[in-house]
């Protein structure tokens, strides 16, 4: 491959786009990574090597550092030789402009007439409630007010650590319009199994059409969500109005309410 | 402080005495219930430490073997030692093995005719003695080691491992004390606070940390105390004393040597729903064992400013602080090993963010001078901008140095990415090293400006914390969980988990391990 700088005052090619460092397609990446090698010049010769067998040019390791114990940290610098299409990538993605928590309130009170009943939860195992504390919760996060503070939800927040069993017998319980479900924890891909096991256990109850249900953490994309069965996924920065928004369209579009 | 020129704040003394009077009033109306309880969990502790140890064929533990057939014969509230001792005196066995026979169904736990009051509590004390030497002896042997060894200055530098996999922790662990770090956490398996039993023997699965058990405690401390001698450092290793089997939790830390432990008397019923009976129970005995084996405590104050706001809820963490100050004094704990919590949560953006983060650092220094204070980085408004990560890392390590913290638990640029790699663990630990020695002597040089907005706004802690402590002393803690007052969140003291794990104490209840342990420590028997 050739790559080459601007000739002129070239537009930048989308597609086939090239990371940029300080010239255009010059495809500079930088990387940092540990290798299990005592701390010596072979050491970070296998480094450089193995950037190399990335497909990676003229890489350049600029840092070394002991970790102690047989291990080595790296940084290196490298161009990358790789480049995609971006006129070619669909990204699924929620659909609906922003509304305000004012709007989502006059949406509802016009549209639906009764407030919308959200259960969330923080499932399984995990025990970090600051994401479905941040949603649902008056406070809310980062000046936005959760969702307990409108006039068009009403909400329970069930908590971390709950049981996808009790998660369910409470849907039942409150007639819930919404299911909003966090989950944090990601380590050996546990979110997936306990996420999975949800809709598998509406589905058997016959209620996953009937309600809207959606799920958020920050290792959490709309795409994977709906891999998994869920009508939307939310990922770092979403703020209370944003649920707010998906859940009173979908429940409007469907027909739930 | 004792007067207000030793205050850079300029306190007033007699504020912070009234939180003191006021968080003593809670502690003796809890020391009062504690008193007439008991739970499962502190029945198991006290099988354990008589030597109880192992599962029975389906995996059960043998301290559960025993309370629960003590509890399903509604015997709770007389203690399990009553039973076990007596099996002791009549089978002229040792308790484990009497726990085996029982699980073997060999022996009738609770059909063992009992010997007289008097030879019973003198086998139950000649017994109990032998575990408290045994921990006394733990005790010693880390005074040895600390003493032939290097120490670092305060704040201790303390690092999380937590890759499920014991035996990758003790990798990490080693890394990370061969780089600089004085404490190594290895966080808990999540979901382990609620399981009822300590599960048992090496384990290599877990998820967002690795299971707190007695053999792998064994395993990190071995690969620390290896590590400690090469380094000329001595390592601590912490674990967490929390959750269902709290006191079970501190048995075993004392016995392979743990240093520091997460031990809150709030943070199970107010982040687990743990019911707060059964905590404030359990949260008592388990400070015993602490306080004995010489065990620095951490609390979980840092918490209340990720459910709650940390720029409008400083006085909360500070009432809470008191709190636990005057619990763990009743346990015997001395300021040395009180690592009250709390931590640098306040949104970075925020406009003089730095300047109130300070005040609040400094305030807590100045109101427990002689405690180990543990000090939390910044997790809520970390967001996998790493550069921007370590800079707050950064600020939060000079804010740890010049307001002199006790253990400041490092914190991660990766934090809410993944559970830490070693390399993010390096980078965190030379960034600490090189601000605190930047940094050493600051907290000297520098004075803060009478009617500044430091001192305004620590004062301004101080009165709302003795609001809110005088409102809980007449709430009475129970009723002041209930309404609300701590974290944002109501917490019913018959709601949450373990309540049917508390019992009332009969008139003959038994436990010689509190009985010498109350001795040891010479507290109120």
């Amino acid at each position: 491959m050739s790559i080459t700088g601007r000739t002129g005052a070239t537009p930048p090619d989308p597609t086939r786009v090239r990371p940029y460092g300080d010239t255009l397609d010059d495809g500079q990446v930088q990387l940092s990574f540990s290798l299990p090698l005592p701390y010596s010049p072979e050491a970070t010769e296998a480094a450089r090597l193995l950037v190399k067998k990335m497909g990676m040019l003229d890489p350049r390791v600029y840092h070394a550092k002991d970790l102690g114990h047989g291990y080595t940290f790296f940084i290196v610098y490298a161009r990358c030789a790789a480049s995609v299409d971006a006129t070619q990538i669909v990204v699924p993605k929620i659909e609906g402009d922003r509304m305000s928590k004012k709007e989502v309130d006059a949406l509802i009170a016009e549209r639906i007439g009764r407030p919308l009943v959200i259960l969330g939860a923080t499932t399984g195992t995990d025990a970090h409630t600051v994401g479905i504390d941040a949603i649902l919760n008056m406070k809310g996060f980062d000046g936005e007010k959760g969702l307990e503070s409108y006039h068009g939800f009403e909400t329970h927040n069930l908590g971390a650590q709950v049981a996808n069993e009790d998660l369910v017998a409470k849907a039942v319980e409150l007639r819930a319009d919404a299911l909003l479900v966090s989950q944090v924890v990601t380590q050996k891909d546990s979110h997936k199994i306990t996420l999975g096991q949800l809709i598998d256990m509406l589905e058997a109850e016959g209620l996953r059409q009937r309600m809207v249900v959606v799920c958020g953490g920050p290792r959490i994309s709309h795409e994977l969500a709906l891999e998994l069965g869920y009508d939307a996924g939310f990922g770092p920065g979403t703020r209370a109005n944003d649920v707010g928004a998906f859940v009173a369209r979908q429940v409007i579009e469907r027909g739930l309410a | 402080m004792s007067h207000e020129t030793d205050s850079k704040l300029g306190l007033d003394p007699a504020a912070v005495a009234s939180c003191r009077v006021a968080a003593d009033a809670i502690a003796t109306d809890i020391d009062g219930f504690v008193r007439r309880h008991t739970t499962v969990a502190v029945e198991r502790t006290v099988t354990r430490l008589l030597g109880v140890d192992g599962v029975d064929a389906d995996a059960v533990p043998l301290p559960n073997v025993l309370v629960d057939r003590l509890q399903a014969a509604g015997r709770l509230g007389e203690g399990v030692a009553r039973p076990l001792v007596a099996a002791v005196a009549a089978t002229g066995r040792e308790p484990r093995e009497v726990a085996e026979a029982v699980s073997a169904g060999e022996l009738d736990l609770l059909a063992v005719p009992e010997p007289g009051e008097a030879e019973l509590r003198q086998l139950g004390a000649r017994l109990a003695q032998q575990a408290v030497d045994r921990v006394a002896a733990n005790r010693a042997e880390r005074a040895r080691l600390q003493a032939e060894m290097q120490t670092h200055p305060d704040p201790l530098l303390y690092v999380i491992v937590a890759t499920g996999n014991i035996y990758e922790d003790a990798v990490q662990g080693v890394t990370a004390a061969e780089e600089g770090a004085d404490v190594i956490a290895v966080i808990r398996s999540t979901g382990q606070s609620l399981l009822d039993y300590v599960p048992f023997g090496a384990t290599t699965e877990g998820f967002g940390g690795t299971y707190a058990t007695q053999e792998n405690f064994r395993i990190m401390r071995r690969a620390l105390d290896e590590a400690s001698a090469r380094n000329g450092r001595y390592a601590m290793l912490c674990n967490y004393c929390s959750g269902l089997c709290m006191p079970e939790i501190a048995a075993m830390g004392a016995l392979e040597r743990l240093d520091m432990m997460l031990n809150d008397a709030l943070y199970g019923i107010l982040f687990r729903d743990i019911n707060p009976q059964r905590t404030l129970v359990d949260q008592y005995f388990s400070r015993m064992i602490n306080a004995w084996a010489g065990v620095i405590i951490n609390t979980g104050e840092d918490n209340y400013l990720t459910t709650d706001d940390a720029i409008e809820a400083t006085h909360t963490v500070l009432a809470s602080q008191f709190i636990n100050e005057a619990l763990a004094a009743r346990c015997g704990l001395v300021p040395a090993q009180m690592g009250l919590g709390h931590a640098m949560e306040m949104d970075p953006m925020a406009k003089d963010g730095f300047l109130m983060e300070l005040a609040q650092a400094q305030l807590v220094r100045e109101c427990f001078p002689e405690h180990r204070l543990k000090y939390m980085p910044p997790t809520k408004y970390m967001t996998g901008d790493i550069f921007r990560g370590l800079i707050q890392d950064a600020l939060f390590n000079l804010v740890g140095v010049w307001t002199r913290q006790g253990i400041q638990l490092l914190g991660m640029h990766t934090e809410a990415m993944h559970t830490p790699h070693m390399a993010d663990r390096a980078i965190a630990i030379e960034s600490a090293k090189y601000v605190m020695n930047n940094a050493r002597s600051l907290a000297d040089e520098v004075e803060f400006k009478p009617g500044g907005l430091i001192r305004r706004r620590a004062a301004s802690t101080v009165a709302a914390t003795v609001e809110l402590l005088t409102e809980v002393r007449d709430l009475g803690l129970f009723e002041a969980l209930a309404q609300g007052r701590f974290a944002a969140v109501k917490r019913s003291p018959t709601g949450g988990r373990g309540l049917d794990g508390v019992a009332e104490r009969a008139p003959d209840y038994y436990n010689p391990i509190e009985d010498a342990l109350r001795a040891s420590l010479r507290l109120e028997a």
